[in-house]
């Protein structure tokens, strides 16, 4: 039996009842979930940095609702696929497709505001700062935060979103059981937790697409699992579009729909975990040497 | 006994508007990483605006006061964009060098304008001294505390609660990611030397308007960089608590062992300190040392 079944029941034992699901749609136009279409797409990506050419062409979508897995050796080019998606790179060519929106030259702090959030590979909270103080900054974007917010935003409309951000905060916080240290520090924290702090912002940004970038590196085994039960629920029960990055092979074949390996800075499969698992270049991509010797 | 008294409170007092300007220099230092070697001069600019709205132009001081605030208002808000965004992502050293030679323009455009000689500009604040038991407090001074408590309270307050404050401290704490959080990080360091720029000119302004206006003024920085060094540079309440220190000790010693010698007397204290806690007392362990 896959794990996946197992941290599916696991997550119907979840305290949060169908009726308290978060949902984006109706609360701000701007990130109305994208129906029909692709959620994300990454259209003849091509990136260099001086004589390196770090990306070829990659081009890969993320169903809407569903958890796409980037895999691939070290090197091939994951986290540089995520950055330019991020917006810390700008693509020497191809389009970068959020929803039906063309994202690729748009600064990096305006792609939260249309729906984008991500966690990094090394943990990327604010340190000093608490959780709660962390995980409020998720919903930072929703506001402006000039002074002068009062005069350009409507008071009801002010108060209607600082009561939802109110709201999500809380049930972001409740949903990744991380209430018992809303008020510490963040840098006391365990790794796992402070893994978990950094979903929890990620997700009061309310977003339409998350990016994870390795969420479950350095963790043992009852964390992973603890995590994948985690990102199952937000894919399941919140309707979230996940993209993550991961080398953990069992956790991505088990909670994955959709595959894309990466080589050498290109796609070089992608399809189901099964269809993947079978595909000759990535076999031989993974165990190299090995695959021909017992070829 | 009185007398050390006296001087302990004149010394602490002093020390109020001393972290004032260390402020102006740690919102920056936190901020956007930028060592600002112009704190001082920033602050003798305001003092001078103010005192040729005051004077040269007749306004009443409130109004002199606000066009002080709102000129180096404006003038933070154009440093910034004209010469430090360009040199982001350059050596530390580099942006330092800029802010020493924004520092010299303003002092050699001071001393054209104004000449050296000390000048008096009128006080914003009431003149009525304190008599508190034996120890008599001068007016201005209580008035200069006061007014510096408020406002670094108010600070605190708005780095603590405060939604902007929060974000100000998040991206000074990791500019990338807060990008990525949907926090305008070119609006945030804008907002941070804009406001380091107004704590600055409250400080020149009550410091000029009791003690007398002239170029020196730039120099009352150079004992709160040892006042910021000693409280740890990324520390604001490190450097409120060294400024209050220093301006204790720069009282009392030249209480007792005569004038000069508050010129030395704080920096022998803050070498004795480093040797123990080279990070100083609240500072970051990883911070670069200068």
């Amino acid at each position: 039996m896959p794990l996946a079944v197992r941290w599916r029941t696991a997550s119907n034992s979840r305290p949060l009842t169908p009726g308290t699901t978060l949902s984006t749609a109706g609360t701000s136009p701007s990130q109305s979930t994208a129906t029909g279409g692709l959620a994300l797409s990454v259209d003849g990506i091509d990136l260099r940095f001086g004589g390196i050419h770090a990306l070829r062409g990659v081009s890969f979508a993320a169903e809407p609702g569903q958890i796409t897995a980037v895999i691939g050796p070290n090197g091939a080019g994951k986290t540089s696929v995520f950055n330019t998606i991020s917006g810390f790179y700008r693509p020497a060519a191809g389009r970068i497709l959020l929803g039906d929106e063309d994202i690729t030259n748009t600064p990096v702090h305006t792609r939260a505001g249309r729906g984008l959030a991500r966690t990094f590979q090394n943990i990327a909270l604010f340190r000093g700062l608490t959780v709660l103080e962390n995980v409020k900054l998720g919903g930072h974007h929703t506001m402006h935060a000039g002074v002068f917010s009062a005069l350009t935003y409507g008071r009801a409309a002010r108060e209607e979103e600082l009561r939802l951000r109110a709201e999500v905060e809380r049930k972001v916080i409740d949903f990744l059981e991380i209430d018992h240290v809303r008020h510490l520090s963040v840098d006391v924290l365990p790794y796992g937790l402070q893994k978990r702090v950094e979903l929890a912002r990620a997700l009061a940004m309310r977003p339409r697409v998350l990016l994870l970038d390795e969420p479950v590196a350095g963790m043992n085994r009852e964390e992973t699992e603890d995590m994948a039960r985690f990102i199952l629920d937000v894919q399941e029960e919140w309707g979230v579009t996940v993209l993550l990055v991961e080398h953990d092979m069992g956790m991505v074949m088990d909670i994955s729909s959709h595959v894309v390996v990466l080589n050498f800075g290109q796609v070089i499969a992608s399809g189901t975990p099964a269809e993947v698992r079978r595909h000759p270049q990535v076999i031989e991509a993974y165990l190299g040497a090995e695959s021909e010797a017992t070829a | 006994m009185s007398e050390f008294l006296e001087y302990s409170l004149l010394g602490l007092l002093s020390g109020g508007v001393m972290a004032l300007i260390a402020l102006s220099f740690v919102l920056i230092y936190k901020g956007t990483g930028v060592v600002n070697f112009a704190v001082g001069e920033v602050m003798m600019l305001g003092a001078y605006i103010y005192y040729a709205g005051a004077v040269t132009f007749g306004l009443p001081p409130w109004v002199a006061f606000a066009l002080a605030l709102g000129v180096i208002g404006v003038l933070a808000i154009a440093i910034e964009r004209a010469v430090l965004r360009p040199l982001s992502g350059q050596p530390a050293v580099a942006v330092l060098m800029a802010t020493i030679g924004m520092a010299s323009i303003v002092h050699g455009g001071v001393e054209a304008v104004w000449g050296g000689d000390t000048l008096s500009p009128p006080t914003l604040l009431p003149r009525t001294p304190l008599l508190l038991g034996e120890v008599l407090i001068p007016g201005t001074v209580l008035g200069n505390f006061a007014v510096a408590a408020v406002l670094i309270g108010g600070f605190l307050a708005f780095f603590r609660y405060s939604k902007t404050g929060i974000a100000l401290r998040a991206t000074a704490s990791d500019p990338v990611t807060a990008a990525t959080l949907g926090i305008n990080i070119n609006y945030a360091q804008r907002l941070t030397w804009l406001l380091s720029g107004l704590v600055g000119t409250f400080a020149g302004v009550l410091i000029a308007s009791s003690a007398g206006l002239s170029p020196l003024l730039a120099s009352a920085a150079l004992s709160v960089f040892a006042a910021i060094i000693l409280g740890g540079l990324d520390s604001i309440l490190g450097a409120i608590v060294a400024s209050l220190l220093i301006g204790w000790v720069e009282s009392v010693s030249a209480g007792y062992l005569g004038g000069k010698s508050r010129d030395v007397v704080p920096y022998v204290v803050v070498l004795a300190i480093l040797v123990v806690k080279p990070y100083g007392m609240f500072g970051t362990r990883t911070i670069e040392r200068l």
